[in-house]
């Protein structure tokens, strides 16, 4: 018993010890964000929201927040239609080359970002496609599609397959059992994959830098201004980046478990 | 408004198989369903019942022959357009609509209206006596309320013809038991034709007119519950129903009354009318383990066998004894509780068990 407690203890501590490894860098540059001081030291200065009232003083800014905004949503809406028609394709398909297929469908978050950045910008360089936000979009989509779909597979994992037989047993056609039974069991799935993908389009730096042109996204503009001055602006849009994606992976990840909680109730 | 008597076919498989590469499902099948009869299909797993009931359904296509359903193929027609509903051993309500819409289900895919939809389910589900419920989540409900909401949900649309496909298996024994009951009554009281595929023998004769009996892929009797008990047609009928022993022997005096020469004796046995068995004919003696009368005593007929207690298996009035003849073969018998209590049969004792030449059923062994 006692052995016990004290194992589950040393586990605790090892939890605790992860997290501060893995937050302390954002909670110091958030920390710095709303210090006063130019450089970052300590003892800290006074608070201050200057260094937020600067970013957003600057129009830069604020284009590289709606390009980011506009791609990360319409790449999300993509993405997450894509990837649930590859999930419904292997779960309802069975075709010679299946694995082929899903091998290459789950490929891209594999490659090497700067390799993927590289070959999307000499592609769409070659066919005139380069240095617009859809070239952003193109390329977002082919690196968020596999997040999107793998997160609706497993969804369609835990559906009852007598269930679309159901709904055609009572009169519904392929389209409308779809509509009527696939989707909405699959609603929290198709939410969550569109937070996730709309995370990880938002977050994404090296593939937007290779073909963005002109459109910087938020993640290529803080680039940018960390390579012109080095003054707390970075932490300011550094902390509003990070919320961002945080609430979106967070909202996924809710999403999906209140509903899996509620529907393993439910049963088979 | 039931009419029992077997009129006309409503279904007919017509040499209808079923292949999946070279595995055949179901084997030429020949049957007759008709209106308004409650018609099990039984037989161990795998033996082709839910791919006949799911073929009728239209959710598999045959490989050959023609179903018909009042006399039309619908070989062709998809599960959408055939108004066969099916209650599903899964029962796959839908988790994310509650009690009512999910009975709505069928009408909304055939465009009723709202209201109408919201009455007409409501109705069914006053009938299945779940009105209270409807506004539930499918998650909130017991096992025998999801049964009743998955029968709703199948007869909302008033099918002449409804598919069961072992929907008690997941119950509990007593609720199969009142579950029975409700169906056997819906059925009686609807008058629509009832196809329930089962492995249980006693589903199967507590609600069925007739029970057809499957293995691998061919019918191997079809009859009344009684017939079924009572004359099995073959040996695997004999082995898989009941509780029968079976002596397998040669004819060695033929005639009404027939001596059948086996490895433990020769037993004599009446022949049924329309049964002809020539001397050196080879035989399968069937006796229905209820038939079977015990005695400490040898009775001094010819049909007895001198059996060594192995175990018993008592469930309520009814007690099974198993034991072991000569050979070692083994031989079941079924007495009520009482006669038994004064007969103190414990381990390594012997009894005689006889029967008389009507109760045993003759099967001709196949070539």
């Amino acid at each position: 018993m006692s052995q016990d407690n004290s194992k589950s203890l040393l586990l605790r501590g090892y939890v605790v010890l992860v997290f501060i490894f893995v937050f302390t860098p954002i909670v110091t540059s958030f920390i710095f964000s709303v210090n006063s001081d130019r450089f970052p030291t300590i003892p800290l200065g006074h608070f201050t929201t200057h260094w937020y009232e600067t970013i957003f003083a600057d129009p830069d800014v604020w284009d590289a927040f709606r390009v980011s905004g506009i791609v990360s949503i319409t790449v999300a809406i993509l993405a997450t239609f894509i990837g649930f028609c590859t999930a419904y394709t292997d779960y309802r398909y069975n075709f010679t080359g299946k694995a082929l297929y899903l091998s290459l469908a789950l490929l891209p978050p594999t490659i090497p970002l700067v390799i993927m950045g590289l070959a999307m910008l000499a592609l769409l360089a070659r066919i005139n496609m380069s240095g617009e936000i859809y070239s952003i979009i193109v390329s977002h989509v082919v690196l968020c599609s596999p997040f999107a779909m793998a997160v609706i597979r497993m969804r369609l994992a835990q559906i009852n397959p007598d269930l679309e037989s159901a709904a055609w047993n009572l009169g519904a056609s392929n389209w409308r059992a779809m509509r009527e039974v696939i989707i909405p069991f699959c609603r929290p799935a198709i939410a969550s994959a569109f937070c996730l993908t709309a995370a990880v389009s938002f977050d994404e730096f090296a593939v937007a830098w290779f073909v963005s042109g002109l459109n910087k996204t938020v993640p290529v503009i803080i680039l940018e201004i960390l390579q012109g001055n080095t003054d707390p602006q970075i932490n300011a849009i550094g902390s509003i980046v990070f919320i961002t994606s945080m609430t979106l992976v967070v909202l996924a990840q809710l999403i999906l478990m209140r509903k899996t909680i509620n529907q393993t109730a439910t049963g088979i | 408004m039931s009419d029992s008597s077997p009129s006309r076919p409503l279904v007919t498989f017509d040499g209808v198989s079923k292949r999946y590469g070279n595995v055949t499902a179901v084997h030429t099948m020949n049957l007759e369903i008709y209106e308004g009869e409650f018609l099990a299909i039984m037989g161990p797993s795998g033996c082709g019942k839910t791919t006949s009931l799911r073929m009728l359904a239209g959710l598999e296509e045959p490989s050959d022959g023609e179903i018909r359903l009042d006399g039309q193929r619908i070989n062709e027609i998809s599960s959408v357009e055939r108004d066969t509903p099916m209650v599903w051993q899964s029962l796959a309500l839908f988790p994310f609509l509650n009690v009512q819409k999910n009975v709505e289900f069928g009408l909304k895919m055939r465009q009723v209206q709202a209201e109408e939809r919201r009455q007409r389910a409501c109705k069914w589900l006053e009938r299945m006596e779940i009105l209270d419920l409807a506004e539930r989540d499918i998650s909130q409900l017991s096992g025998g309320q999801k049964q009743r909401v998955a029968l709703a949900r199948s007869l909302v649309t008033e099918p002449r013809i409804l598919l069961l496909d072992e929907p008690l298996s997941a119950l509990d024994a007593n609720l199969v038991v009142r579950m029975q009951g409700v169906l056997s009554r819906l059925q009686k009281e609807l008058g629509i034709t009832f196809v329930y595929v089962t492995h249980s023998q006693s589903e199967a004769f507590a609600m069925s007119d007739r029970v057809v009996i499957m293995s691998q892929g061919r019918i191997e009797q079809l009859g009344s519950p009684r017939e079924i008990y009572r004359s099995p047609a073959s040996r695997f009928v004999a082995d898989f129903v009941g509780a029968n022993n079976i002596l397998s022997g040669t004819v060695s005096q033929a005639g009404e009354d027939l001596e059948v020469k086996t490895t433990l004796g020769a037993f004599r046995c009446r022949t049924r009318t329309g049964d002809a068995f020539d001397v050196g004919d080879a035989l399968d003696m069937v006796i229905s383990a209820d038939l079977v009368q015990i005695s400490l005593e040898d009775p001094n007929t010819q049909n007895s066998l001198r059996c060594r207690f192995i175990s018993e298996e008592f469930v309520g009035s009814i007690v099974t004894l198993f034991a072991e003849l000569e050979d070692g073969s083994d031989f079941k018998v079924q007495a009520r509780q009482r006669d038994l209590a004064n007969m103190s049969l414990g381990e390594e004792s012997s009894f005689f068990a006889s029967w008389s030449t009507t109760d045993a059923h003759l099967i001709g062994a196949k070539e």
